[in-house]
């Protein structure tokens, strides 16, 4: 099996999920500026799985999510993904539109999803970047609304060179309109493995092997 | 008739009654190989077009287009079947997200999975005898080994087997 992960102690784990925090905190209130609403954030959590793990994780490879994504490069390179279930998309395009979507998602319904990951998915890598010191280069986020498993595995596929599983900070951002239908929009963010000891030296945190 | 589950870089191969199925194929490549006469059939969920992108020397196999294929192969022909009668289907390869400048060729890795297990099929001479390859939307596929149709289910089209 491949072994290309780094290996992380309990301290990572924490400097890991810190830098969760600030990108998820950031985006949260950012999102709540945007939509006007409180806006909730669950506690971060960072997890080393392997590919189909993470797939089962996101609720199940075929479950239908609306998912805006952005790879970014610079001094550090991975993969940020903000992940909604259908039915928190309907809310959320009903909150900021009034309009009830009943016949598939309308392309004002696709603008207010793209939109809402802009500023997410815009807001994290704002504040990552300033906490880490690091200048991020973000390619233009894209919507796509689909399998769970299709999207995910795809946003895996360059961490799939260096090895089989991936290690993920994922936080919990839910708009008070959206979180009527339960469950909380997720945001994911893989780091690609050779970017691990970059991020733990700006903060001046050791990494073995 | 029982059903196999296959996983992102992984590969299995069932017989009659029994079918092998991956479920959210995005980029990722189903490739099926089937036996019509023993009916024996199998699947492998390829991630990557080449093992040359593999930044480790140790890798799964299944990961690959052109390791994955003969893997299953490999697989096909240990379980009994014949490889003078084995074909194949692919179905994935998607792109799933419109690529929005820069050109990042990480965005068109369905195109390149597609292409790499063509090649990687042509050199083993196996025939590739359907495809529902490309577009922009992620597919669940399912191999029946009792009559070696594939099916490719997707949100909000018909199912289709080939």
């Amino acid at each position: 099996m491949s072994n290309g992960m780094p290996r992380l102690d309990a301290m990572h784990l924490d400097v890991l999920r810190e830098i969760g925090n600030i990108g998820a905190g950031n985006a949260a209130s950012a999102l709540s500026g945007l939509l006007g609403t409180r806006v909730d954030m669950k506690v971060t959590r960072v997890m080393s799985m392997p590919f189909n793990e993470i797939v089962d994780f996101a609720g199940g490879a075929e479950t239908p999510v609306a998912t805006v994504y952005t790879r970014f490069d610079g001094s550090i390179a991975g993969n940020i993904l903000f992940v909604i279930g259908i039915d928190q998309a309907m809310a959320l395009i009903r909150h900021v539109t009034g309009a009830v979507e009943d016949d598939g998602i309308s392309e004002m319904g696709f603008s207010v999803l793209q939109e809402t990951g802009n500023i997410v998915i815009g807001s994290c890598m704002t504040a990552m970047s300033d906490f880490l010191g690091f200048e991020l280069l973000p390619s233009v986020p894209t919507l796509a609304v689909d399998m769970a498993g299709a999207i995910l595995s795809f946003s895996l596929s360059e961490i799939g060179r260096s090895a089989d599983e991936a290690i993920m900070i994922d936080a919990g951002i839910t708009p008070e309109g959206a979180s009527l239908s339960g469950g909380s929009g997720r945001l994911f963010l893989l780091p690609d493995p050779e970017s691990f000891g970059r991020m733990f030296a700006a903060l001046g945190v050791r990494i073995d092997g | 008739m029982a059903n196999a589950r296959v996983g992102i870089a992984e590969a299995a191969v069932v017989r009659n009654p029994d079918s092998v199925t991956t479920l959210g194929l995005g980029s990722c490549i189903g490739v099926a190989m089937f036996d019509s006469v023993n009916r024996i059939g199998g699947l492998v969920h390829v991630m990557l077009p080449s093992s040359s992108l593999s930044k480790t020397k140790d890798f799964n196999a299944g990961k690959f287009a052109d390791t994955g294929v003969p893997l299953l192969l490999d697989m096909m022909l240990k379980a009994g079947a014949s490889k003078a009668r084995i074909v194949a289907k692919i179905a994935g390869g998607a792109q799933m997200f419109a690529i929005g400048g820069g050109g990042d060729s990480v965005l068109r890795i369905g195109p390149q999975n597609t292409d790499a297990c063509k090649a990687a099929l042509k050199k083993l001479g196996i025939p590739l005898i359907a495809e529902e390859t490309g577009g922009n939307h992620g597919r669940t596929v399912e191999l029946f080994c009792d009559s070696g149709e594939y099916e490719i289910r997707a949100i909000g089209k018909e199912k289709k087997r080939i």
